[in-house]
């Protein structure tokens, strides 16, 4: 049987990849790729818990559910709005390479 | 689920989590990212989230898919070419990370509930779907409709940000 | 009758509020329209005169007290008046005074370009001179006491754009913040000691101070620097007769009249505070002397008639010092109030002959005047006699009570005082007779012309005060009179007198330029040299000091030090700012990490 930590585990090692995408890549679109991976990776930790912590009637917590429901949500709306940046970028710089976006430095 | 199938997905997850990351063509990673979502998805379902599950598919698998791959053809990104790696970077990233995901483990191993397995439902048939509709339509309400304002919001601010200026 | 106890405890209120009201009025409204300006002012301060003798006409009046700062057991500052014999006389003096010259100052300042300013000024003196007056604790006191300072400023630096005016009013001012100093220390001290700072809840506490007698000496000492500023006593003298560049009534009012006498009236005031040191009475009766004695001398050889003028107030100051310290109140505050009218008369006189010559100050290019300014030389011959002391004017019987009293309790102070005495006569005759009579020595003298109305009619009501204030059935109803002793001691003062007057007429009758010569007494005994020789090497030395200390461990050190690190510390945080996105979110994971670490595994 999986136990809970086995669930996390695999939310946490998805997180890092998320993370080290998000500091290694240059594109900016795989950037944004690896942190929808880092949502996901918390998404699957609270549904992990939603099933590990049953409500009183003997079912999952629908609360978490309800919570990644929201997140995924958020996170579409945040998707489209965050290509819509890129290409509004790649039209005035060219580019869609983050070391090469540094305007806002000393 | 059974713990080879948990597994499976388990690790289809991860290796096309980093086949994203990984992978020097834009259009690959992408393709990647919805096998792995698909994996997680899978996840979602051994865990009972029938209703998270299908949502992940369709949303994520379908819709925000469609918009990432559809963004990298408009731009017409091309694989990267094969650059010099920044060593310093690139260690610094993998440290950085790696140790973020050791204290995570670290966490874990020290926590008592990780350790017990998944208590058994009241009755198979979970009916998710009926209880998630009922807490969002019922008690989360409010929430509800305002990240329906959001979404609104979102639409309008994509069409600005993308229309071209008029001359 | 309710409304009779309000108006009673209201009238004090209106008599020190009228011309602060006066002068806000002025300043803040009226500053165009010059003439309105004066009208306020003169209705202000004959509000106060009449208000004044309302107060002095009844017995059982009694101000409403305010209170103001409250430290229960520590410190409690009310807005209090006090109302006994010596205030209310004094109200009559500051005001009646006040009164008069505020309309000379009609005529005198009659095409004055800052009139307005002018008349502000003298209101702000009326109510800062009124609350010395009024105050019934040390705070407040101190508080118009300052305030006196300041609207003297104002008033000697009239004519500012004049440097040697602009300069005086600063001189006059320092000078007097010296004084101050000591003053406030004291204030503290005799807090420190008593814990109240009211006279009123001073006297039964006295013992908690007396029983300490060195530090008493030095509390009255210190309190006496308050007076010695302001009162213009040796060796704070010096911005006395460098004020007369003000105009002339200011002289009359506040460095004749008034302000000066306020010294004389605070030592009055403390008066069982004063006399509980001998060791101090002592000081402060020799420091009265030496100034009656050196003014005396310096006025012989002057010869701008103000500064003169200036010189014989500092002397009878001297006087009513030397009173206060031959614990005699009554003495002091008697000659402080004879003095207050025959000095403002002569100022004023003076300032009608100087008006008269289109202001020309040297004694030696008048003369002759007698003939062409009436009015004015009986005036001037009034306050002259009662200033010398010649029987039966004012100044004769304020003059003899001190001579009496020194004679009484200490020969030598009596013989410097029957000294100035004499010195008194023979510089006021000298004066007298080069600008009065002879012949004029100039073009100006000769044409001279009698002042207008409103300057003559106060000095006609002066010269009448001149002459009987002195008189007892006079002055009883206003002071406490000394006791008569029937001594030898008015004979001596007349006989010095008639010395003095002899010696006077003998040498400068008919003279066109001085015969005596001294040149110590010239220049003053050269006070000003040695105040800025003093000033040059022990001033500038300790400047010295502080500019470095200021410029090398304050600037540079604490300052730039602080600035610099700040700024280093700023660019090399700046140098974190990559610009690189990913830059920052490996720097944000780092600390997450940092957080997690501490947070968990420590």
């Amino acid at each position: 049987m999986v136990t809970l930590g086995q669930y996390l585990g695999v939310s946490g090692m998805l997180f890092a990849i998320g993370f080290a995408g998000v500091l290694l890549r240059r594109n900016i679109i795989i950037v944004f790729m690896a942190l929808e991976l880092m949502l996901n990776a918390a998404n699957l930790a609270l549904v992990a818990f939603s099933r590990y912590r049953l409500g009183p009637d003997g079912l999952p917590n629908y609360n978490a559910q309800v919570l990644v429901f929201f997140i995924i949500t958020v996170a579409a709306a945040e998707v489209a709005v965050g290509l819509a940046i890129i290409v509004a970028l790649y039209r005035a710089r060219r580019t869609t390479h983050v070391e090469d976006i540094n305007a806002l430095k000393f | 689920m059974p713990a080879p199938l948990f597994w499976i997905f388990a690790l289809v997850m991860l290796v096309f989590g980093a086949a994203v990351v990984i992978n020097r063509n834009p259009v690959a990673s992408a393709l990647s990212l919805v096998v792995s979502f698909l994996g997680l998805s899978a996840l979602y379902l051994s865990l009972d989230a029938f209703f998270i599950g299908i949502i992940q598919v369709l949303v994520y698998a379908g819709a925000v898919m469609v918009l990432f791959l559809f963004i990298i053809m408009l731009l017409d990104l091309r694989a990267e070419e094969r650059r010099k790696i920044n060593w310093f970077a690139f260690t610094g990233g993998v440290l950085v990370a790696g140790s973020l995901l050791l204290q995570i483990f670290s966490v874990i191993g020290s926590t008592k509930i990780a350790h017990d397995h998944f208590p058994a439902l009241a009755r198979a048939r979970v009916d998710d779907v009926h209880n998630v509709g009922l807490l969002l339509f019922g008690q989360y309400n409010l929430p509800f409709q305002v990240i329906a304002v959001l979404i609104l919001v979102a639409t309008v601010g994509v069409i600005v940000l993308s229309k071209r200026e008029l001359p | 009758m309710i409304n009779a106890v309000v108006v009673n405890s209201a009238l004090p209120w209106v008599a020190l509020l009228v011309p602060l009201i006066a002068s806000a009025l002025i300043v803040l409204f009226t500053q165009r329209a010059r003439d309105l300006s004066a009208l306020l002012s003169v209705a202000a301060v004959l509000v106060s005169f009449v208000c004044s003798c309302l107060i002095f006409g009844r017995a059982n009046i009694g101000a409403a007290e305010i209170p103001w700062i409250n430290l229960p057991g520590l410190l409690r500052v009310p807005l209090g008046f006090v109302l006994d014999q010596l205030s209310r006389t004094m109200m009559l003096v500051v005001t009646g005074v006040g009164a008069l010259i505020h309309i000379y100052s009609l005529g005198y300042m009659r095409d004055e370009a800052g009139k307005s300013r002018y008349f502000a000024a003298l209101s702000l003196f009326i109510f800062s001179m009124l609350g010395i007056v009024l105050a019934n604790n040390f705070v407040m006191m101190f508080i118009f006491w300052e305030l006196v300072g300041v609207s003297s400023y104002l008033l000697i630096g009239h004519w500012f754009d004049r440097a040697a005016a602009a300069d005086a009013a600063k001189k006059a001012f320092i000078t007097n913040r010296l004084g101050d100093f000591g003053f406030m220390l004291g204030i503290l001290m005799v807090w420190g000691a008593t814990g109240t700072v009211v006279f009123g809840e001073m006297l039964p506490r006295l013992g908690q101070i007396t029983a300490n007698p060195s530090f008493l000496t030095i509390c009255v000492l210190l309190i006496f620097c308050g007076a010695v500023g302001k009162s213009a006593q040796f060796p704070l003298h010096v911005w006395l007769p460098d004020a007369m560049e003000g105009p002339t009534p200011v002289s009359a009012l506040i460095h004749a009249a008034t302000m000066v006498a306020a010294g004389v009236y605070m030592l009055v005031r403390v008066g069982f505070l004063v006399q509980a040191s001998p060791a101090a009475l002592h000081v402060i009766a020799w420091v009265g002397t030496i100034t009656a004695v050196m003014a005396g001398l310096i006025a012989t050889q002057q010869n701008d008639i103000k500064r003169i003028l200036a010189y014989s107030t500092l002397s009878q100051l001297g006087y009513m010092i030397m009173a206060v310290g031959l614990a005699s109140g009554e003495a002091a505050m008697f000659h402080l109030f004879t003095h207050a009218f025959f000095k403002a008369l002569l100022f004023l006189a003076a300032g009608s002959v100087i008006l008269a010559v289109h202001h020309e100050q040297d004694i030696w290019k008048m003369g002759g005047q007698g003939r062409n300014v009436f009015l004015t030389f009986v005036t001037f011959a009034c306050g002259t006699l009662a200033l010398i002391g010649c029987p039966p004017f004012a100044g004769y019987f304020s003059k003899d009570a001190i001579l009496a009293l020194a004679l009484q309790r200490d020969p030598l102070i009596f013989a410097f005082a029957l000294f100035t005495a004499f010195l008194t006569a023979f510089y006021m005759v000298r004066l007298f007779v080069v600008v009065f009579l002879g012949k004029p020595r100039t073009p100006e003298a000769l044409n001279s012309r009698e002042s207008p109305t409103s300057m003559l009619l106060p000095l006609v009501i002066l010269s009448l005060l001149a002459l009987i204030a002195g008189f007892t059935f006079f002055a009883r109803h206003f002071l406490p009179l000394p006791d008569e002793t029937h001594s030898i001691a008015p004979i001596l003062a007349l006989g010095a007198m008639l010395i003095g007057v002899a010696l006077g007429v003998f040498l400068y009758r008919g003279r066109n330029e001085d015969p005596l010569n001294l040149t110590a007494l010239r220049h003053r005994f050269y006070f000003d040299e040695f105040y800025g020789w003093l000033i040059e090497h022990t001033q500038e030395f300790l400047a010295r000091v502080a500019a470095f200390i200021d410029r090398w461990l304050i600037d540079a050190g604490a300052v730039r030090g602080a600035s610099g690190a700040t700024w280093s510390f700023g660019a090399m945080l700046r140098l974190l700012q990559v610009g690189n996105l990913q830059a920052y979110a490996f720097l944000f994971g780092l600390g997450i990490i940092w957080v997690i670490y501490f947070a968990l595994f420590r």
